[in-house]
């Protein structure tokens, strides 16, 4: 698809069914709807309400020739660069966070006389910005962002005059992902959504994509949507596949359910910094490739660290 | 009476210090979240934190300071949760007074980089990237750098803008489109620096306690203006350190 293409873009909108049928199905058949060469948009942001379970379901499948966006990517852009899946990653940011410091597998990546893995920066906003042109079904959104800065010249963007005052703009185009990744608190089996906490991008990348999967920690009945409709964030009508899995975003975290493992990300650092990358294709092994479900999956953690981070989490939301 | 305190507690006093009269900050975490979570403490109690993750006025829990700016830790009774396009869309309105930038690399005139050392094609060392820090320097009404003042770091030419400081200097970040904001001062541990008004190069204006001129140019790689009288910061106050220390329990920034 050409930079921006919302005509086309429609077009492939308008050829998928949009019945209110069930939608539950497995995280096997779900990533199915992943195919080689797809743009996968993750929901979430940094280590928060990350799709996690169908990410590692399609490093499992295998799917190939990927372009990966988020608007901060955390550490699962590193299991797709190192499992050799993407062909390029679209992000404002790639890390763990300030005390894990830069990522080893972008230095390597960037610094290495053929990158394998093209790097499109951007600024958090402009890539905010260029989900929600695509749930707009528009082109473009015009911007101040960016102005000045050397992004202007590595980034999609282009400037421009504005015809009504004359100031200078920078135009961003829209994003058309073929798929959106999102991981919410609860949904119904038709897929209506409900995410409790930081909305995030993910109404606008479920919007602005053609297709959407979603993990729910829960399914609940319509009625329990129904009582509080100002929660739902994504209609049923968007989704194609949802699955329940309980922990779906784990080690990363899901408001009030559970924190985020900051123990399990030392670990993760602290093996890339003895053994280099090769730790991160070790850990794919015993954590994704070595298990069979998301339940196998969930049995590696110690089931007491995940009782203190259940409630610190319930803690975090209370108000007394 | 001499207190003891360190590099980081310092340049955290200082940020919250230059919170004046501020009713809204754009906060990262690390230094800018603790600056502004002491302000609220010491001066200004109704200050409204707006967070990059779209948190609009959380409190943070001593002992529990968030590592990420989208997660919950901060947004602990917060006053709203918006969509993160949405928080910098408010930002280009202009709601936000006052935003903190840090960086691996800040120039004479106030431009930081996060995104490459050497060429971007070919870099020597890939950093991060922006995340929000282009869009907070770009659209706060002002903002504020605050890092480790090194020689490596203080550079004549940033080797890529990330974040827009006043560019070239003169007009020419006004001239970029960037009718509003600017660098308003720059906070290390060896000094304060603000930016000349025409040249809007950048200017030594105090010292911190203890450090010199000389130092101060050896550890800069370009010409600070440097004016006759220096006066000196006040070292942080015994109420300052103990509430930043409360607040960050465990020590993970301090």
């Amino acid at each position: 698809m050409r930079t921006g293409d919302f005509v086309e873009a429609r077009r492939r909108l308008q050829e998928k069914s949009l019945a209110a049928t069930e939608k539950l199905t497995t995280l096997s058949q779900a990533a199915r709807l992943v195919k080689d060469g797809d743009h996968v948009a993750v929901g979430g942001c940094m280590f928060t309400r990350t799709p996690l379970a169908l990410l590692m379901e399609i490093l499992r499948q295998g799917q190939k020739e990927l372009t990966l966006s988020k608007n901060l990517m955390c550490n699962e852009g590193e299991w797709f660069m190192a499992a050799e899946r993407v062909e390029a990653i679209i992000t404002s940011w790639l890390g763990i966070g300030l005390p894990w410091g830069i990522s080893r597998i972008l230095r390597e990546n960037a610094e290495s006389a053929e990158p394998k893995v093209r790097y499109e920066d951007l600024s958090h906003m402009a890539l905010g910005l260029r989900y929600r042109a695509g749930a707009m079904g528009i082109p473009f959104l015009p911007t101040l962002t960016m102005l000045g800065s050397d992004l202007m010249d590595v980034a999609e963007v282009k400037p421009m005059t504005c015809p009504y005052t004359g100031e200078k703009l920078s135009l961003v185009p829209a994003l058309f992902p073929d798929v959106a990744l999102i991981h919410v608190h609860r949904a119904d089996a038709f897929g209506n959504c409900q995410a409790d906490g930081y909305p995030f991008m993910d109404a606008d990348v479920a919007a602005a994509s053609t297709r959407v999967l979603v993990t729910a920690e829960e399914i609940v009945s319509e009625d329990v949507i129904r009582r509080q409709p100002e929660r739902t964030i994504i209609p049923g009508f968007m989704v194609d596949a949802l699955v329940e899995v309980p922990f779906g975003s784990f080690p990363h975290e899901c408001h009030g359910l559970y924190r985020a493992d900051y123990g399990h990300f030392d670990e993760y650092v602290n093996q890339i910094h003895e053994h280099g990358t090769e730790a991160i294709r070790l850990y794919l092994e015993r954590y994704v490739f070595g298990v069979e479900s998301h339940e196998d999956y969930m049995a590696l953690f110690d089931r007491e660290k995940i009782e203190e981070l259940v409630q610190e989490a319930a803690m975090l939301v209370e108000i007394e | 009476m001499s207190i003891e305190y360190s590099n980081t507690e310092l340049l955290a006093v200082h940020a919250s210090r230059e919170m004046v009269g501020v009713n809204t900050i754009f906060a990262g975490v690390g230094i800018p979240l603790l600056a502004a979570l002491l302000a609220k403490h010491t001066h200004l109690p109704r200050l409204t934190i707006v967070v990059e993750g779209g948190s609009i006025g959380p409190e943070v829990i001593p002992g529990y300071l968030p590592i990420s700016t989208n997660e919950m830790r901060i947004s602990h009774r917060a006053q709203q949760l918006v969509n993160i396009t949405d928080i910098f869309l408010l930002t280009q309105r202009g709601f936000l007074e006052v935003g903190f930038i840090g960086g691996a690399q800040v120039d004479q005139y106030g431009n930081i980089n996060t995104t490459v050392i050497g060429p971007y094609e070919k870099p020597k060392v890939r950093l991060p990237g922006s995340g929000g820090a282009n869009d907070i320097a770009s659209l706060c009404r002002e903002f504020i750098i605050v890092t480790k003042h090194e020689r490596r770091r203080f550079v004549p030419e940033v080797d890529f803008v990330t974040s827009p400081g006043y560019l070239q200097g003169g007009t020419t970040r006004r001239d970029a489109g960037l009718i509003f904001g600017g660098v308003r001062r720059v906070i290390t541990d060896l000094a304060i620096m603000g930016f000349e008004a025409e040249t809007k190069k950048m200017q030594l204006e105090y010292l911190q306690p203890g450090a010199t001129v000389e130092q101060v140019v050896e550890n800069t790689g370009f010409d600070l203006l440097i004016p006759d009288e220096i006066p000196v910061t006040e070292p942080p106050r015994a109420n300052e350190l103990e509430h930043l220390r409360r607040i960050d329990i465990d020590s993970r920034f301090l």
